[in-house]
């Protein structure tokens, strides 16, 4: 048995439309990860997501989930698979309770079994009291619980998430992380889309970024951020008479007493706040212009762009 | 595996019964109520006029007729609208993801169209005691050109629900080709009443094998042969199913 969650190998997709929408991707996601799957709109992810978990056909390639091919061993397949799509996608007239028990029927789980773990997973995301609540009439978070509720009943080994936290509130978004972060280990295996890239930095161990239909970076987070160049960094200090100077670093004044400042990755913050104390500046706060991974992203992406026209 | 495949049968066909149960006010009044109407006017103040057909009363003939009809069209509208409404809001995907063979889904949508339309046909049937009495020439005939149509018809609306894009294709079979297939089927007249030109057209109707036998069943008189009935619904069944099967494997509708 592999020790591979997900192997895809020289999978294309072509659409009928013509659109190539992955171009020979080659990805790999070992058991027990947590691994984030990035990539502009448009890019493959969702596509790639539908092929695994059978709601694509692809034109060619191999996947095998858990060393069972997609193409020989489906059932096997299948069942270590748990979908969390991006849209909702349950019969809105059902309640909550017979969404998640049918869904376990559909796994050969009896209806007795069914119903046990379904409180189980229900009281856990806070549906239970809901059970009985039609779909259509939940919140649009419980919506998105009721998903991943869904497809936790027959307890997959790998759960891919689409943008599960898309249109969450932030304290849900937080709740639903805690969540996801226990799931994973317990032995979970959890491959993440989202647009968050705050969110793929705090959970996600590995990460790939697709863009045009191919996998431009596979890479553990940490080997990622260590590739930054730069950050910029946004100091809120109190106003002084004259402009600070601070040589070597590229700084501008971006407001009345706000400073934007980047700062490569060998000067470092110690020589910076030095400079302020040298010249009296007393600095308020300090932030990150922009998360680090999304400033990594948006550069990687550009690149990417840049050498596909060329 | 195989009790893998019985609970997902079972799941499958348990939410499509409690789907036309829940909406009973859509799924089983309103043919209750249009066979009562037929009941009472053609059966009750037309057919005393009409006087006997084929040696029984013109109320004991057209029962079994609208029966089927009954039959059928509730199959059919069944899994179509059901099975549609599951591609239109994407919960088809529920049992596209997971381990379900073709066969299961196929059989847990057609076995729900047919639970319908059994409920239905027994429904009709109570409500046509009030207006002739019961007859019964042969329980199995009865039972296996029902249970035989059901299956059919769930399937043609699986076929149609696979084929349809949008809310109106899923209404252009059962307005333009089923309606009048079962109208002009026997049920409110003897193929022998036809010139012999329309006779033969009328062969060239499925519907009418399978009235005819529903009817044999219950008043024993027949317009073609039981036998016929029999082999145009099995291959048919054959037919349609495997159709089916080959457009659900492909996708067709459901995957990209």
């Amino acid at each position: 048995m592999s020790n591979s969650a997900l192997q895809i190998t020289d999978l294309y997709k072509r659409y009928p439309n013509g659109v190539e929408a992955l171009k020979g991707l080659n990805l790999t996601v070992e058991q027990g990860d947590f691994y984030a799957l990035l990539g502009p709109n448009g890019a493959g992810k969702s596509t790639s997501i539908g092929i695994i978990s059978s709601l694509v056909t692809k034109t060619s390639g191999k996947v095998t989930i858990f060393g069972y091919d997609l193409d020989t061993q489906l059932v096997h397949a299948k069942r270590q698979i748990g979908l969390v799509p991006q849209e909702f996608n349950f019969n809105p007239f059902e309640t909550v309770l017979q969404i998640v028990v049918n869904q376990a029927g559909y796994y050969g789980i009896t209806r007795r079994e069914a119903t046990h773990r379904a409180e189980k997973y229900l009281r856990r995301l806070d549906l239970w009291e809901k059970r009985d609540s039609r779909a259509r009439m939940l919140s649009g978070g419980m919506k998105r619980r009721l998903m991943i509720a869904r497809a936790l009943i027959h307890e997959p080994k790998l759960l891919i998430l689409d943008e599960p936290t898309a249109g969450v509130d932030i304290e849900l978004r937080r709740s639903m992380w805690d969540f996801l972060r226990d799931l994973n280990q317990q032995g979970i295996t959890i491959i993440l889309t989202t647009h968050y890239l705050e969110e793929a930095e705090m959970l996600c161990r590995h990460i790939g970024i697709i863009n045009h239909g191919e996998l431009i970076e596979n890479t553990s987070m940490r080997n990622l951020l260590a590739k930054m160049q730069s950050e910029t960094f946004i100091f809120d200090f109190i106003p002084t008479d004259e402009k600070p100077q601070l040589t070597g670093y590229n700084a501008t004044l971006v407001d009345v007493g706000v400073l934007e400042v980047d700062v490569k990755r060998n000067q470092g913050l110690n020589q910076l706040f030095e400079l302020f104390a040298q010249q009296g500046i007393k600095i308020l706060s300090m932030r990150n212009k922009a998360n680090r991974l999304e400033e990594l992203f948006v550069h990687l992406v550009t690149d990417n762009q840049g050498a596909t026209n060329e | 595996m195989n009790n893998l495949y019985w609970v997902a049968l079972c799941s499958i066909w348990r939410k499509e019964v409690t789907r036309f149960l829940r909406i009973w006010v859509q799924t089983l009044v309103p043919p209750v109520i249009t066979m009562s109407l037929y009941f009472i006017i053609f059966g009750s103040m037309m057919g005393n006029r009409i006087g006997q057909m084929n040696g029984v009363s013109y109320m004991q003939f057209i029962v079994p007729g609208l029966i089927m009809m009954s039959v059928i069209t509730n199959a059919y509208s069944n899994v179509c609208s059901s099975f549609f409404s599951a591609k239109f809001q994407h919960n088809i995907e529920e049992l596209l993801v997971a381990p379900v063979p073709t066969h299961i889904i196929i059989l847990g949508y057609v076995g729900g169209g047919i639970a319908r339309g059994i409920l239905i046909g027994c429904i009709v049937t109570i409500v046509s005691l009030f207006f002739v009495s019961f007859t019964v020439h042969s329980w199995w005939v009865i039972l296996c050109t029902l249970l035989m149509t059901a299956t059919l018809f769930s399937l043609a609306g699986l076929l149609n629900a696979l084929f349809a894009k949008t809310f109106d294709d899923i209404s252009l079979i059962p307005t333009f080709v089923l309606t009048p297939l079962t109208y002009l089927g026997g049920v409110f007249y003897s193929l022998s009443l036809l010139p012999p030109v329309w006779q033969l057209v009328s062969t060239f109707n499925p519907i009418v094998y399978m009235i005819s036998g529903f009817r044999y069943g219950f008043l024993g008189i027949y317009d073609v042969s039981l036998w016929m009935t029999y082999l145009i619904l099995a291959i048919f069944i054959t037919l349609f199913y495997a159709f089916a099967w080959y457009l659900i494997e492909k996708g067709k509708g459901l995957r990209n």
